[in-house]
């Protein structure tokens, strides 16, 4: 058991943990405060594959901005500050049946698959992850189109969520 | 390496060697060194924030032609050290109804989202946490976790104040980001890096000081870090004319002593970046090779005259409304940014290869004109809001004399 | 060394638990809250693979980028569609948006 592992291990609980969390609090916002819980250990998880660039953004984009949006968005769309009752619908058994069906089945898939095991090759020295990445991202014989297609994906929700979210003069 | 030359490293070499003596795996003993380095800088961090509480209460004191702390110590200078005690007799409140889990780990985050900065800061090319090839993000990463700990608080005191102010202060935060990260951008196109110590060291040797190439950008991200801040002008999160205190309304004792803590720390911070990004770090002119505590000195030095000016824009300028604010930014400050960001690319490219002195002049004079451009927009701007309402004033003088 | 199945069970254990958040909330914010969970369980699959595979193809982070950039879209959109309905209905509750059901 190295250090890595062990770090692997309590970041994989803390991640489980809080997900199941989100999806079980009757406390919105505390659902949503698990949620980055969750996304911060994911973010420890990219720490531990050597992807630094996604471990900054996913604390930016998804804890600097979708976490906060979600809280927002709880805090605009009830009208007391607690939330009653149930917040389960009637068919959670069959919800967690099919949850459970769809982790077995994964499991089993990856059980039979010969790569499962494979374990990872050292980083070659002086190999920078951020500039392999940014030259991928626009070069044309790379990934230029998807990345300005993602970027175009934005400015339509930008403008979409403003007409829709935005009261009519 | 020898104890003269390199300290740190030398003491970390020891204790290293130290650990695997008691027969310790090289892994752990690693490990336990890096562990303990990150203690000392977290106690040097906060030794020197119970410094800047003095600093703090002096300056904005000679700035009100008062006196300030004098009566403890040497010029007063064991006052935080009371105001610690006065904390820690007050008594501690947790408002009915509050969340009190959330309520009692915000400032704790809010403190941690300043010190996580501290591991990027450079104190001396070999004095510094760690060199990360994405440092500049970093620093907005962790500003989003303070963002975080704020609607924390504000939302876990169950007071509409706190929540006011949470609410405020994410707005701004969040819109703010965005010119900061534009300003961050500048010399990270100059360096070709984001890391910190890649971009102190390209204004050494061969370089100039970034804010000649990027006198623009070091404005913005002045602005910008006041706004992340939330100090005067832009502490609408505060306004106790307003809504009292804002997110920290309900905390007593040492929790909104935590605040306070991180909100100076932050500042000070904040001048360490100013200093790095734009004004040589620890380096002045060959100073910095003589030890690498000198080094350290040059950067706390430059830190704290960064802080000062955060100081004095805090305590002269009135504060402003808060639609005026997101206003501001929205319509002035990132348009202006990315103008400058799109130029500084450009002519980056164009001017690849050039001696350093022609690259900067040429900068510079390109900063001066969009700003010279800038100031005629916003002139023009403001002559036509004045013509619109001119007449309106007239009629309603008319108005009252008959 | 960590293997790689240790990612891929995580990841398949996480997408899981979203998958019984979308299923089984009332709230349509709690939906989105599971929803977001899946897109982390792809992204911890999608870098896992480029780390343990070949390293010089980055295709991995690529997709994990535009992962990011979809579900910030999806937030911002759902969001927004989400506190419109409040406006005109009062009600979040998924089972209670029922205009368009038959």
């Amino acid at each position: 058991m190295t250090a890595i592992q062990i770090i692997f291990i309590l970041s994989a609980l803390v991640i489980l943990g809080a997900a199941v969390m989100v999806v079980s609090t009757r406390n919105l916002v505390h659902a949503a405060l698990y949620l980055v819980a969750t996304l911060f250990g994911v973010a420890v998880l990219y720490a531990i594959l050597d992807a630094t660039f996604l471990t900054v953004v996913q604390v930016v984009v998804y804890i600097g901005a979708i976490a906060i949006l979600f809280i927002f968005a709880i805090m605009l769309t009830r009208r007391e500050m607690r939330d009653q009752g149930e917040q389960l619908n009637k068919g959670w058994g069959a919800a967690a049946l099919i949850g459970l069906l769809t982790f077995g089945g994964l499991f089993m898939l990856l059980n039979n698959w010969r790569g499962v095991n494979a374990t990872a090759a050292a980083l070659p020295s002086g190999f920078d992850g951020v500039v392999e990445l940014g030259t991928a991202l626009v070069s044309t014989d790379a990934f230029v189109l998807p990345f300005e297609v993602a970027s175009v994906l934005l400015l339509a929700a930008l403008i979409g969520a403003v007409y829709v979210a935005g009261t009519k003069k | 390496m020898t104890f003269w030359s390199d300290p740190i490293n030398f003491v970390a070499q020891w204790l290293r060697d130290v650990f695997t003596g008691w027969g310790w795996n090289p892994g752990l003993a690693n490990a336990i060194t890096l562990l303990l380095g990150a203690l000392v800088l977290i106690l040097f961090a906060m030794l020197l924030d119970i410094f800047l509480v003095w600093v703090e209460r002096k300056v904005v004191a000679r700035f009100q032609d008062r006196l300030g702390p004098n009566r403890i110590g040497p010029f007063g200078i064991f006052q935080p050290f009371a105001d610690i005690v006065k904390l820690i007799i007050k008594e501690d409140i947790t408002p009915a109804g509050a969340d009190k889990l959330v309520y009692n780990l915000a400032p704790i985050l809010s403190l941690t989202s300043v010190l996580l900065l501290w591991a990027i800061l450079p104190l001396a090319a070999t004095i510094y946490g760690t060199d990360l090839n994405v440092a500049l993000l970093y620093l907005v990463a962790a500003g989003s976790l303070g963002t975080l700990s704020i609607i924390m608080a504000g939302w876990s005191s169950n007071n509409k104040y706190a929540l006011l102010g949470a609410f405020r202060m994410v707005a701004a935060m969040v819109s703010y980001e965005i010119p900061m990260v534009v300003a961050l951008l500048i010399p990270t196109i100059i360096t070709g890096s984001m890391s910190v110590k890649e971009i102190t060291l390209a204004q050494g040797d061969g370089g100039v000081w970034f804010f000649i190439a990027a006198p623009l950008a070091t404005v913005i991200f002045l602005i910008s870090a006041i706004a992340e801040l939330g100090r005067s002008p832009f502490d609408l999160n505060e306004a106790e004319s307003e809504i009292v205190a804002g997110f920290h309304i309900e905390y007593t004792g040492m929790k909104f002593g935590l605040f306070y803590a991180g909100e100076l720390l932050h500042a000070f911070t904040f001048g360490g970046f100013l200093a790095i990004l734009f004004f040589g770090g620890y380096r002045f002119f060959g100073l910095e090779n003589l030890h690498p505590f000198v080094g350290a000195i040059i950067f706390l030095v430059k830190a704290l005259i960064g802080y000062w000016v955060i100081m004095w824009v805090k305590y002269t300028v009135p504060r402003i409304r808060i639609d005026h604010m997101l206003g501001f930014n929205w319509k002035f400050l990132t348009p202006l940014s990315l103008v400058v960001l799109m130029v500084t690319a450009v002519l980056n490219q164009v001017l690849a290869g050039t001696e350093t002195w022609v690259y900067a002049l040429v900068m510079f004079l390109a900063n001066v004109v969009i700003g010279w451009l800038t100031l005629e927009a916003l002139r023009a701007y403001s002559r036509s809001q004045r013509k619109a309402e001119e007449p309106a004033v007239e009629s309603v003088a008319q108005a009252a004399q008959h | 060394m960590i293997p790689l199945s240790w990612y891929l069970i995580l990841a398949a254990a996480l997408f899981s638990v979203g998958l019984f958040g979308v299923l089984a909330r009332k709230n349509a914010i709690a939906i989105l809250l599971g929803v977001e969970l899946m897109l982390n369980a792809v992204n911890i699959n999608l870098v896992a693979f480029w780390r343990y595979g070949s390293l010089a193809s980055i295709a991995g982070q690529v997709f994990a980028i535009i992962v990011f950039a979809v579900a910030a879209a999806e937030v911002a959109v759902g969001l927004g569609l989400v506190i419109s309905v409040y406006r005109r209905r009062n009600t979040v509750v998924a089972d209670e948006l029922d205009l368009m059901k038959w």
